[in-house]
């Protein structure tokens, strides 16, 4: 028997503007990333010294995932073994990897090496979250929204997590983009069906 | 739920120890390990212990001079395998999973920085061009989820079976070793001056490996006869980025996890595989893991003294040797071990062992907190 899944809420960063469920909640066109993350942070007034000594993709993925679940995450609802994350990239961690590999040059830094894994982000969110289910790190060319669909179905269908942060994080040098979506087994007043159709129409291009 | 069983079809080990599992599993039982000190100043300015091909080794007769060691390695290994079974690669019905922490990365060492070179290191750049080799049909999938990329390629192809989307998966998995990642266990202080030594009192550090393994699934009934992937799950420490948990309950919970989705209870479980990383921490906070599921008293190894760590292809080189060893009901040794080192007891063999199995047991955990468990069985 298919069951429904849905997408309680969504977050998109991307080319200077965060939206929570379409909506936009913040912009600011400055061109540095590291700048533009930093803004972000301060703009939802965020109190988490663990920030600053992420790497971008980290810090683009947790600050999405902060956005996504504030005002739609029942800590109480869930055991943390039944919250997973299903993430997926095209550049993997090769925007750390490349200040690392330069910072070796010198002098390696552990604390820039353990960056060198996309995984990484999603283990700063548990983190932060005390998520500590399935989850998974994902490379891919494009965006393939029915893979991630039929992994995150696959996960809640058969009980192996009730709710799951799903989506695509990714940064290279000036470039990112992440999109991350809430998904949850009860349907709530309005919220999307969990589908790659539904999954790409915020995607957007 | 009434699920197909997913069975191992076939399976390759490339490794500086031997180009097939049967070449390995041969030198294993002579004790025989890939681990030796090296001078590679490309590598290190110090000497290491690591487990590494041959400098001037190459993989695959090929004309096209375009495949990088880490593409000739997954090619070599797939091809191997494939070799040995009637599985089809171009069938619509097949899925490549490629498992890798690092893929490429060594191309940054040698060449500029260029956006042609970024597409170049791109993990999917390397599964076009392996699937282009074979003739796969479907786009591969790419895992890269740190030291358990090999036992989730395992585990997400056992579920792709399962749930009937494809009938056979292609899993393969290889990281090379470069100044790279040699130079960042190195400022973790996390390498051993010598052969490691996993569970044992003086363990100080691992050892990194090169290599590349392939298992293919099916859930075609003709191949009923063959060992079984059962189970398996994946859990996070939402401890510590770089650290492993200091009470292993997690990874505990994907044993439990992994046995339930087998159907078997603890005591069924005739030997275990585990990470054995020699560090410290690891190997302390497996052994919690392992008495937390109640698993103290099963037969464990640690094949980190004959491969090193070989990172992406870990998880499959280790569940590959064990398929042997529940074949031909022989548990190797944990090389360097002599004293437990740990708190709570686990029963970590020291020398090779004849035994009657019908079950053994993989873990796997990585930086970002990542823990995996796979159950395989006759």
């Amino acid at each position: 028997m298919p069951e429904e899944n849905y997408i309680t809420s969504n977050c998109k960063i991307d080319r200077g503007v965060v939206f929570k469920d379409d909506k936009q909640i913040f912009e600011n066109k400055e061109p540095d990333v590291t700048g533009f993350l930093l803004s972000i942070y301060q703009h939802l007034q965020l109190n988490y010294p663990k920030f600053y000594k992420m790497d971008n993709l980290s810090k683009l993925g947790w600050l999405a995932s902060e956005v996504l679940l504030r005002d739609n995450f029942q800590k109480e609802k869930y055991q943390p073994e039944e919250i997973g994350l299903v993430l997926a990239n095209c550049n993997s961690s090769l925007d750390n990897d490349i200040k690392y590999f330069e910072s070796a040059k010198e002098i390696a830094s552990p604390s820039l090496f353990v960056y060198t894994l996309p995984n990484i982000v999603i283990g700063e969110i548990c983190i932060r979250n005390n998520f500590k289910g399935e989850h998974a790190f994902f490379i891919q060319d494009n965006f393939d929204t029915d893979f991630i669909e039929q992994q995150v179905n696959y996960l809640l269908n058969n009980n192996i997590l009730q709710a799951c942060i799903c989506g695509w994080v990714d940064v290279l040098e000036q470039d990112y983009k992440a999109v991350l979506f809430w998904v949850e087994k009860s349907k709530k007043p309005g919220p999307l069906v969990f589908s790659a159709e539904n999954m790409n129409k915020v995607f957007g291009e | 739920m009434k699920e197909q069983n997913v069975i191992v079809v076939a399976d390759n080990v490339l490794s500086p120890i031997g180009k097939t599992t049967a070449e390995n599993f041969d030198w294993l039982k002579k004790n025989i390990s890939g681990v030796k000190q090296h001078h590679r100043p490309g590598i290190s300015a110090r000497p290491f212990y690591a487990s590494l091909f041959d400098e001037a080794e190459t993989f695959i007769d090929s004309n096209r001079s375009d495949y990088t060691k880490f593409e000739q390695l997954l090619i070599a290994s797939i091809a191997d395998a494939l070799k040995n079974c009637e599985i089809d690669a171009a069938d619509k019905k097949t899925i490549l999973i490629i498992s890798s922490t690092k893929g490429n990365i060594s191309l940054l060492e040698t060449q500029e920085n260029t956006p042609e070179l970024q597409k170049r290191i791109a993990l999917s750049t390397s599964a076009k061009l392996v699937a282009e080799y074979f003739g796969f049909v479907n786009i591969p999938i790419i895992i890269s989820n740190a030291c358990i990329s090999g036992v989730m390629g395992i585990i997400t192809g056992m579920r792709l079976l399962r749930s009937g989307q494809y009938e056979n998966a292609v899993i393969v998995g290889a990281d090379i070793i470069s100044s790279f990642i040699l130079s960042g266990f190195e400022s973790f202080q996390a390498l051993s001056p010598q052969i490691c030594k996993p569970f044992d009192k003086s363990r100080d550090g691992l050892n990194l490996g090169e290599g590349a393994g392939t298992i293919i699934l099916s859930t075609n009934k003709k191949y009923a006869q063959n060992t079984k992937v059962l189970g398996g799950s994946v859990s996070n420490d939402a401890n510590h980025i770089s650290g492993p948990s200091r009470t292993g309950l997690e990874l505990s919970y994907a044993i439990d996890q992994s046995l339930k989705d087998a159907g078997l209870s603890a005591t069924e479980i005739d030997f275990i595989s585990a990470h054995g990383t020699a560090t410290p921490y690891n190997d302390e906070m497996e052994a919690n893991a392992i008495n937390q599921s109640g698993l103290q008293s099963a037969p464990l190894n640690s094949l980190k003294g004959y491969y090193g760590h070989t990172l992406g292809a870990a998880g499959l080189i280790e569940s590959i040797i064990s398929i042997q060893s529940l074949k031909h009901g022989l548990i190797l040794p944990t090389p360097g071990f002599k004293e437990s080192g740990v708190t709570k007891p686990v029963n970590v063999i020291a020398e090779s062992r004849s035994i009657k199995a019908n079950h053994f047991l993989k873990t796997a955990s990585g930086f970002g907190g990542c823990n995996a468990a796979v159950v395989f069985g006759k």
